[in-house]
C-alpha cells in the first residue's frame, strides 16, 4: 500500500516539475540551468572546443532559444531602427544573430574552465523585467559579472542585453553601427556585417590559438 | 631620434582633422594613430611573447605569479579605498594582504580569497572619478592603451606609487616588471581574441568598452542607469542620475530600483 501511496506521490511530483519546466522557470533558475548544461557539455566533449561548428550547433540549440534577437538588434541600432523596413530589419537580425552567437561561443569557450557563482535574483515575483547576476570567479582577480537583462514576454523569459564586466554587448555596438549606417545606409551596414561574418567562415572552422 | 618623434606626432596630428566627431573623443585622428602604433608593436612583440609564456608555462606557475603580483597590488588598491571613503573595503584590502603575504607565502597562494575576502579593483583614476571628476577626452596613450585624461593622471599616480618601481636591484625590477606585463597581456588573449571577432571597427569597439567599463568599476557595478534610446518598446523606465553627485545615494536608489 505504502509503496503504491509513494509511487503515486512520486508520479504527482514528476507531472509537477514536468509542467513547471514546460511552462515557466524563474529567470535566474533559467539562466544557470542553461549555463551549467552548456559548460558541463563543453567541459565532457574536448573536441568541442576545437570545433567552432559544433561549438556554434551547441549554442544554436542550447541557448538561442532564451533570447530575443530581435530586440537586440533594435536597441543596438537606437535610432536608425526605425529607417529600416521590415526586410532590412529581418536581415539585420539575422546577420547581428550570427556575430553575436560566434562571439558568444569564444567567449563560453575561454570561460569554461572557470567557476560560476549564481547570485539570488533581486525582484518581485510581478516583475517583467530583470536583471540576472552571475559571477565568473578567477584567482588573483576580482570575480568578472556577467548580467543578463531579461523580459517576460509571450514565449516567457528572453534575454535582451549582456553585460560583461559592465560593459553592455547591446550598447557597445550602437556607435559602430550608427558610425556605419550615417556613411552607407542601412544596407551599408547589413553588408559590412555580413561581410564580417563570412571572414570567419573563410578563416576556417578552428578558433585560432 | 626626437626629430623622427615631433614629425611622427605632427603627422599624427595632422590626421585629427579627419575624425568624424564623436564627443567623448575629440582627438580621434590622433587616438588612432596611436592605436595602430600599439596594434603593430603588439603584433610584434606583447602578443607572441604573451603567447609563449601561456603556451610553454603551466597554469600553475602563471597563476601563482599572477597572484604574487595581485597582493602587491592589494597594498594601494587598499590606499585608494580609503581615499574613496570606503573603509571596509579598504580594511579588506590590507587584510588580503596581510594574510596572503604570511600564510599565502609572499602572496604567490591567494588564501584570502579562499577564506572569503574578495579581491577588489582600485586604481586612483577610479578615485578621482568618485571624488567627481569626469573622464575627460578619450586617449589612447603609447604602450598603455585606452585612457582619457582622468585615468592617465591616474595612471602615472599608478606608476609612481607601484611597490614593483621600488624592487632592487634595477635589473630585478625591471624583470618584475616585464614578467607582470606579460603575465597581464597573457591573460587578455582571449579577450584580445573575442575583441578581434566581435567588431566591425575595433578602435570604437574598444573605446566603446573601455568608456563603459571604467563607469562600471566607479560605481564598483552599480552605475546609475543611462537613458535609454527607447524603441517604442517597454524596455525598462529609464532612471536618470547625474553622474558623480552624491556615490551612496545614486548606489541606494540603484538597488532599490533592481528590488
Amino acid at each position: 500500500m505504502r509503496t503504491i501511496a509513494k509511487a503515486a506521490l512520486g508520479l504527482f511530483a514528476a507531472l509537477l516539475l514536468g509542467s513547471a519546466q514546460g511552462e515557466e522557470l524563474a529567470p535566474d533558475v533559467l539562466v544557470k540551468n542553461v549555463t551549467l548544461e552548456v559548460v558541463e557539455l563543453i567541459a565532457k566533449d574536448k573536441e568541442i572546443r576545437g570545433n567552432r561548428n559544433k561549438l556554434i550547433q551547441l549554442i544554436d540549440e542550447k541557448v538561442l532559444p532564451h533570447f530575443n534577437f530581435t530586440g537586440m538588434t533594435a536597441l543596438a541600432m537606437g535610432q536608425s531602427w526605425n529607417k529600416a523596413n521590415a526586410e532590412q530589419k529581418k536581415r539585420l537580425t539575422e546577420e547581428f544573430k550570427t556575430l553575436l552567437v560566434r562571439t558568444y561561443a569564444s567567449a563560453l569557450a575561454a570561460f569554461s574552465e572557470q567557476k560560476f557563482e549564481f547570485r539570488p535574483l533581486r525582484a518581485k515575483p510581478t516583475d517583467t523585467d530583470v536583471t540576472v547576476n552571475v559571477r565568473v570567479l578567477q584567482s588573483g582577480a576580482q570575480p568578472v559579472p556577467i548580467d543578463y537583462s531579461m523580459e517576460k514576454g509571450a514565449a516567457g523569459w528572453k534575454v535582451y542585453d549582456v553585460m560583461v564586466g559592465g560593459v553592455s554587448l547591446v550598447a557597445n555596438y550602437r556607435t559602430e553601427f550608427n558610425n556605419t549606417v550615417r556613411e552607407s545606409g542601412i544596407d551599408g551596414l547589413i553588408k559590412s556585417l555580413s561581410a564580417k561574418n563570412r571572414t570567419f567562415e573563410a578563416a576556417g572552422t578552428a578558433p585560432q590559438k | 631620434m626626437r626629430f623622427l618623434g615631433s614629425a611622427v606626432l605632427l603627422a599624427l596630428l595632422a590626421a585629427c582633422a579627419s575624425a568624424d566627431g564623436d564627443p567623448r573623443d575629440p582627438f580621434e585622428g590622433f587616438n588612432r594613430g596611436v592605436y595602430k602604433f600599439n596594434e603593430t608593436v603588439d603584433e610584434a612583440i606583447a602578443k607572441p611573447v604573451a603567447t609563449a609564456y601561456r603556451d610553454l608555462v603551466h597554469e600553475e606557475i602563471r597563476s601563482r605569479v599572477r597572484n604574487f603580483f595581485s597582493n602587491i597590488a592589494d597594498l594601494f588598491i587598499g590606499v585608494n579605498n580609503l581615499l574613496q571613503g570606503k573603509l571596509q573595503d579598504g580594511v579588506e584590502d590590507w587584510a588580503r594582504f596581510a594574510f596572503n603575504s604570511t600564510f599565502g607565502l609572499l602572496g604567490i597562494h591567494d588564501v584570502a580569497s579562499d577564506m572569503g575576502i574578495e579581491k577588489h579593483n582600485e586604481d586612483f583614476g577610479q578615485t578621482l572619478g568618485r571624488w567627481g571628476v569626469g573622464d575627460g577626452p578619450y586617449l589612447v596613450l603609447p604602450i598603455l592603451g585606452s585612457s582619457t585624461l582622468r585615468d592617465g593622471f591616474g595612471t602615472a599616480a599608478d606608476i609612481y606609487t607601484d611597490p614593483v618601481g621600488d624592487f632592487r636591484p634595477i635589473r630585478l625590477r625591471n624583470s618584475a616588471v616585464a614578467l607582470r606585463l606579460v603575465g597581464v597581456r597573457a591573460d587578455l588573449l582571449d579577450a584580445s581574441r573575442i575583441l578581434d571577432e566581435a567588431a566591425l571597427d575595433k578602435y570604437v569597439f574598444q573605446r566603446d568598452a573601455y568608456l563603459q567599463r571604467r563607469r562600471s568599476l566607479i560605481y564598483d557595478g552599480q552605475p546609475p542607469r543611462e537613458k535609454r534610446i527607447e524603441e517604442g518598446r517597454s524596455l525598462r523606465t529609464p532612471v536618470n542620475v547625474e553622474p558623480a553627485a552624491d556615490v551612496n545615494n545614486v548606489r541606494f536608489a540603484q538597488h532599490a530600483h533592481d528590488r
